[in-house]
């Protein structure tokens, strides 16, 4: 397909908390990216960054901040703010630019520092802003997960055991990931006897807020080609759709859906990878591997259930019938998911795509898919963004 | 609350629901061109990509609906949430307004647990207190309470 670009380069710094400056895991996530691609950092000419709102000014302008750090060499910057799609969103400024002949060669970086405990809004009186206003009346980013954890529960009959089985799979999928972390095979029972926190759902099925950093170096296919990477994994599709009108489901931050008294509700989830799919012109049963945002355990049934990996209300069944596990029909988040990472924002969609690299190229060691030809990712955050990329080889 | 105590009185958002009278109601607002419902209420521009409208009228919206989904709240809430000490956990929930077509979260009443509550069940709107960091006898919110013999 014509749209392509190649990724010749990926990298990441390890997740944790460590509250270290961001820039910091930038810097060694692109110096990985950019040695895995054996290229020099001059031949970088565009660097695309992922912003980051927990970290001042320098967070705003992430692109520029880790391209200084990096050393000023004059080449183009940019940074791109989408929330949970911010990376995403930098890799489709970095595949305009390739795509458009403006240069050849990107930088796509994306690096987090976070808080403890809940994310929160900004302070003081703010009516006006709906993030303010829904922590006022004691609706926190918990409550949606468990809303449609429990919403599976009421319809499809899915159990807590069943999401439970989400996340023992994923940490024996991360359990050997070097990047990953949270490194520890936790059982059913470890799930059960964790605090709920958002009945149904409990303190592993949930997931942490980490530090982390990822990068690609990405490139047009004749560069890939000039430089004897001719048979790179390629980017095929990133779709960063916005819900359309009116929203099916209540979403953060707001405390309550459209109302869908003049046009049928539509599902922003499944919107996503829909557009992905006609981007690359490939069918959901094409797909080898995919990492879905797991930022709850119950979340990535809905997730596998949107790619349309399976049909409505069968996530559950999949899931034990072991087909989403490593060596199953359709393994789901063999890098352990953020169940194993934790969300680093602007990090995280690039982390996605670094691992479907490592998967489509063979490199992913104990963590392999055999014969991973299709990957998707699949996100989704605040304010109406979201993203699903489509790599190949 | 304690007998003779204040009474809450200010609501937690400003023209976010009526306080006066036994049957209170969230205050939105309805789109002139395309019968759109907004809550909260939405007064420039219709968000249907499909309606030009910028007229709207205000509505009570209806008092109630069946439950869409629940959950509650385990751990108190980062500000500007104010909770009482020691912390509490309540119920939320989400619930479907059939003429409006909307689903509206909101906390369930004190005492209601999510082992009372099932999709499709009746809830209507009541106001009860949440603490408030300067009025010492809290300010109104709305919660949804399950309708007399409801998921029985």
């Amino acid at each position: 397909m014509s749209g392509e670009i190649a990724i010749i380069g990926v990298g990441m710094h390890p997740w944790g908390k460590w509250g270290r400056n961001f820039a910091e895991y930038g810097v060694a996530a692109a110096q990985a990216a950019i040695r895995d691609a054996g290229i020099h950092w001059r031949d970088v000419r565009f660097i695309s960054g992922g912003g980051t709102v927990r970290n001042g000014y320098p967070g705003y302008v992430a692109g520029a901040t880790i391209a200084q750090a990096l050393g000023w060499q004059g080449a183009e910057v940019n940074t791109s703010y989408a929330a949970c799609a911010s990376g995403s969103q930098a890799l489709a400024a970095a595949r305009t630019k390739i795509l458009s002949g403006d240069c050849e060669v990107a930088l796509v970086v994306g690096a987090d520092t976070t808080p403890k405990g809940f994310l929160a809004p900004a302070k003081g009186e703010r009516p006006d802003d709906p993030d303010w206003v829904r922590f006022r009346v004691g609706i926190t980013n918990p409550t949606y997960f468990a809303l449609y954890a429990r919403r599976r529960m009421e319809i499809y009959g899915d159990t807590q055991d069943d999401f439970a089985l989400v996340k023992v799979k994923n940490a024996e999928h991360g359990f050997t990931n070097e990047y990953a972390r949270y490194r520890k095979k936790f059982t059913a029972e470890d799930v059960a006897a964790s605090a709920m926190v958002a009945d149904p759902l409990r303190l592993m099925d949930v997931c942490a807020t980490s530090d982390g950093g990822a990068a690609l170096i990405v490139c047009s296919l004749d560069y890939a080609k000039k430089i004897g990477k001719g048979d790179a994994v390629r980017i095929a599709a990133i779709s960063t759709v916005t819900p359309s009108f009116p929203s099916a489901l209540v979403e953060m931050p707001d405390l309550a859906t459209d109302s869908a008294v003049a046009a049928a509700p539509l599902s922003f989830r499944s919107a996503l990878p829909t557009k992905a799919y006609e981007q690359a012109g490939v069918d959901p049963k094409d797909v080898s591997v995919a990492e879905v945002y797991d930022l709850s355990t119950a979340l990535e049934l809905d997730w596998i259930e949107d790619c349309g990996l399976c049909a409505r209300g069968e996530a559950a069944a999949l899931t034990r019938s072991g087909a989403t596990r490593i060596g199953g029909r359709i393994p789901v988040n063999p890098s352990g998911g953020l169940a194993c990472f934790g969300e680093a924002v602007p990090a995280q969609a690039l982390a996605q795509v670094c691992e479907l690299t490592w998967q489509l190229r063979g490199q992913a060691g104990s963590r392999q898919v055999e014969g991973a030809k299709v990957g998707i990712t699949a996100n989704q955050g605040l304010f109406g963004h979201g993203s699903s990329v489509i790599v190949v080889r | 609350m304690s007998a003779g105590a204040a009474q809450a009185t200010v609501p937690v958002l400003d023209g976010w629901f009526t306080t006066a009278g036994a049957a209170p109601h969230l205050i939105g607002t309805r789109c002139s061109g395309c019968g759109t419902y907004y809550f909260p209420k939405l007064e420039t521009f219709c968000r249907n990509p499909d309606c030009e409208s910028s007229q709207f009228e205000t509505v009570e919206l209806s008092r109630t609906g069946k439950v869409w989904s629940f959950t509650n709240a385990c751990y108190k809430p980062p500000e500007p949430y104010i909770a009482a000490e020691p912390f509490v956990p309540y119920t939320i929930a989400a619930v479907e307004l059939e003429r409006e077509k909307m689903v509206v979260l909101g906390q369930v009443v004190e005492g209601v647990g999510v082992e009372s509550l099932k999709a499709g069940m009746e809830m209507e709107l009541v106001l009860e207190t949440i603490p408030d960091a300067t009025l010492p006898e809290g300010k109104l919110t709305w919660k949804w309470k399950p309708v007399e013999g409801a998921g029985q």
